[in-house]
């Protein structure tokens, strides 16, 4: 099936397998392997994209029920070689070791960015709270890193928060 | 993965038009993906109806509507929702993680699978996958499984959290299908295995759910929460919806208990609920009809530890609502 996806900014026409996830469509078709295959099963965050600016898991994704969608990868964070406020922020902070799930932990945080509203630790669900380090290890959740640099990460995407 | 065809529906009606056998509905995908990926599931064909024009959450009159395509994210977040029906906005918040939530449709919150671990391992056998093959979960590992209204074919738990705030608010399920429109109230949608543990619900083939509407708000405090292995992005061990209603008197005018990780379809808790109405708001009274609820329980070896702590956590929850 032939489907068309804006990819950081660049309309992208691809003959794809209905079978075939967003993942390997980004990964095999288009050349952008930054967003990672960690689990395949919708676990570990490590393939996360923004779909129409919403973070999502590549993976569970179907190539062609995001037919006409815009998706942003790591790869177009940046804007040309001035690096995502967060992803200087990684740098700064070295919220990374081995660096594979970075490119989900970015593409989460900038989504999580521009998600208002409660999480389930937000006393009162009525009020839009502060991103405090608590509020962000729960919208972060959906995010593993196996190195453990969550203690980096959260001061990381603190600072962007702020 | 099989292959299959993928065709996406404008309107529920076609998409129902569209329905033959081997066909599958296909939401927000988070759950069924994984399992066409798994083996566990083989559909022929999928018909998407993520974009069905079902995706708000309307007031109407005292009552509100919310669209089965809505995203579980925009239902935590409405601001009706969260004032009028917090319990539904916490139950869905403590479910899975940002990026699942903002994909993951409400119906197809409904209608995600089990995660018992027999049931996601296509080498093993399953009655749930598998009709007539065994259920190794019973004599293996069900440490996360049902102590409530399980059988001996399935012991499987539903893992939804949205649901189980559904039961408890007594949310109503509008389906369209081949037999025409019904509508189901809420917990009757999920059952219980007995002899049929294949059947999730009493959905009949080609169903499709349309929205879920609320009904106004039941009076008295309300809560939702969730014990779990660890503090987020895990499912329910037990989690409980609970409603309370106490007088000014101290009597329990009104009580609604809906549990979570314990059964095959979230578990009202009828008996306790009983046994609260019209008596006294204690401690006490509380864990009587704990225990008269869970009188019922047949737990394994490896998860009666689910006994004590479900009745723990009604009568701490209820204690919690009363005072």
């Amino acid at each position: 099936m032939e489907i068309t996806l804006q990819v950081n900014g660049k309309p992208r026409t691809v003959d794809v397998d209905p079978r075939m996830s967003l993942l390997d469509l980004l990964r095999e078709r288009l050349g952008l392997i930054g967003a990672k295959k960690g689990c395949d099963h919708g676990q570990c965050g490590a393939c996360t994209v923004l779909i129409d600016g919403r973070r999502a898991l590549s993976c569970l994704a179907l190539g062609v029920a995001v037919d006409g969608s815009e998706v942003t990868t790591v790869e177009g964070l940046a804007n040309g070689d001035e690096l995502h406020p967060l992803q200087a922020a990684f740098i700064e902070h070295d919220a990374f070791q081995c660096g594979y799930c970075t490119p989900g932990q970015l593409c989460s945080a900038a989504g999580m960015l521009g998600e208002p509203g409660p999480s389930a630790v937000t006393e009162d669900i009525l009020v839009d709270p502060d991103l405090t380090p608590e509020e962000i290890r729960e919208r972060m959740s959906g995010n593993l890193c196996r190195c453990g640099a969550y203690v980096n990460i959260v001061s990381a995407i603190s600072e962007v928060a702020r | 993965m099989k292959p299959f065809d993928y065709t996406r529906a404008d309107s529920a009606a076609q998409a129902v038009r569209e329905y033959a056998p081997g066909t599958m509905y296909l939401g927000g995908g988070t759950n069924l993906v994984d399992l066409m990926r798994l083996g566990v599931a083989e559909p022929e064909r999928l018909v998407d109806v993520s974009r069905l024009p079902l995706d708000t959450i309307e007031s109407v009159r005292d009552r509100v509507r919310v669209g089965a395509a809505v995203r579980n994210t925009d239902l935590a977040v409405d601001p009706m929702i969260r004032a009028r029906y917090p319990m539904l906005a916490r139950a869905v918040l403590t479910g899975a993680s940002g990026q699942v939530r903002n994909v993951a449709t409400v119906a197809g919150n409904l209608l995600q699978r089990t995660r018992c671990a027999y049931f996601q391992d296509v080498t093993r056998p399953c009655n749930k996958r598998r009709p007539g093959s065994g259920c190794p979960a019973i004599a293996g590992d069900h440490t996360n499984l049902a102590i409530l209204g399980s059988s001996e074919a399935c012991v499987a738990t539903h893992p939804s959290d949205m649901a189980v705030a559904l039961a408890a608010l007594e949310a109503e399920v509008h389906v369209t299908g081949p037999g025409g429109d019904r509508i189901i109230p809420m917990p009757g949608l999920h059952r219980l295995p007995g002899e049929e543990p294949e059947r999730d619900t009493v959905l009949e083939p080609g169903d499709l759910i349309t929205a879920v509407e609320l009904p106004p708000p039941p009076a008295g405090a309300t809560v939702y929460r969730k014990v779990r292995e660890r503090a987020s992005f895990a499912f329910a061990l037990v989690s409980i919806a609970a409603v309370l209603d106490v007088g000014d008197d101290g009597v329990v005018a009104g009580c609604r208990i809906a549990l979570g990780g314990v059964a095959h379809a979230p578990w009202r808790a009828e008996r306790a609920e009983q046994a609260l109405i019209g008596g006294p708001a204690t401690g006490e009274a509380f864990l009587r009809a704990a225990e008269a609820e869970l009188e019922q329980a047949r737990p394994l070896p490896r998860n009666a530890y689910k006994v004590p702590l479900t009745r723990n956590l009604i009568v701490s929850t209820l204690e919690g609502l009363a005072s």
